[in-house]
């Protein structure tokens, strides 16, 4: 598994470049991996981030974005909106989580 | 050793020039789902995506029948029962009360992996993106007009509008 450098500290990554290790992320941490996307974050964008973080620590896998809308009370349509095109993968990128496996 | 260049995933740009039409032709509640499926998960990735409901297809689109699709285990050789993995008779799939069931049974299965049933699935769908159309051969046949169709469906159109809407689109037929 390679490490990069990330604000001057070493973080561990899988070979696209996603966050492996839960606890290696912070919110100083997470504002770069968006910026690395072209993401501008703001307070709604990180309502969202910290919904997926708390998710995963409960369940143990990254929420899809059916489960951002069910059970975060996120709109599939406001995701779409904050993280375009992409936005499962990008929400999982930026929270330092891996991708979602669910297909739904 | 540290990478001192950062890996960066490759999300492509917001446009990614890619469109997929998906031709829903089947009104079973099991034959319902894979364009759902595979239509949501295009548009998670970008992907610009028409979905045109024709035939017993129509049935998804329609207010009231969208939410009563059922599944019969008549003449699917691949129905395993719950228990231990055998192959279902056929004679156990015509007995009476078994359609109900099964419909039960799948969508209780569908339901615990968090898949929204067909109603919510297409809201789904809209939300994000897709772009949902009516067969007009179909309208005609089943006496159908825009008004028993759910409000997000943006046309009844012909399979020529269609065809020439899909220009260089990837086509998927279920």
């Amino acid at each position: 598994m390679p490490t990069q450098d990330m604000l001057g500290r070493e973080v561990h990554v899988d070979d696209e470049g996603f966050l492996t290790e839960y606890d290696e992320w912070d919110e100083k941490l997470g504002a770069e991996l968006a910026k690395n996307i072209g993401v501008a974050m703001t307070d709604e964008h990180w309502k969202v981030i910290t919904f997926l973080r708390t998710d995963y620590k409960s369940q143990g896998t990254t929420a899809t974005t059916r489960r951002v809308d069910a059970v975060g009370g996120f709109p599939v349509k406001l995701q779409f909106q904050l993280f375009p095109a992409k936005p499962a993968k990008k929400m999982a990128y930026i929270a330092g989580l891996p991708k979602p496996a669910g297909c739904v | 050793m540290a990478n001192t260049q950062p890996i960066v995933p490759n999300f492509g740009s917001e446009s990614t020039g890619r469109k997929m039409a998906i031709i829903c032709s089947k009104g079973n509640l099991d034959m319902a789902y894979p364009g759902l499926i595979l239509g949501n998960a295009a548009l998670g990735e970008g992907v610009e995506v028409h979905l045109f409901f024709t035939f017993w297809g129509f049935d998804m689109i329609h207010k009231k029948r969208q939410k009563k699709l059922k599944f019969s285990p008549v003449g699917n050789f691949a129905m395993h029962l719950p228990i231990g993995g055998i192959r279902m008779p056929q004679w156990l799939a015509w007995i009476p009360g078994m359609q109900p069931f099964a419909t039960w049974y799948l969508q209780h299965e569908i339901n615990k992996l968090q898949v929204p049933e067909v109603p919510d699935f297409l809201d789904q769908i809209s939300a994000s993106g897709g772009h949902l159309w009516g067969c007009k051969m179909s309208a005609d046949m089943n006496k159908l007009t825009m008004k028993d169709l759910r409000e997000d469906v943006e046309g009844i159109i012909t399979a020529a509008d269609f065809i020439e809407m899909t220009d260089g689109a990837q086509v998927l037929f279920i």
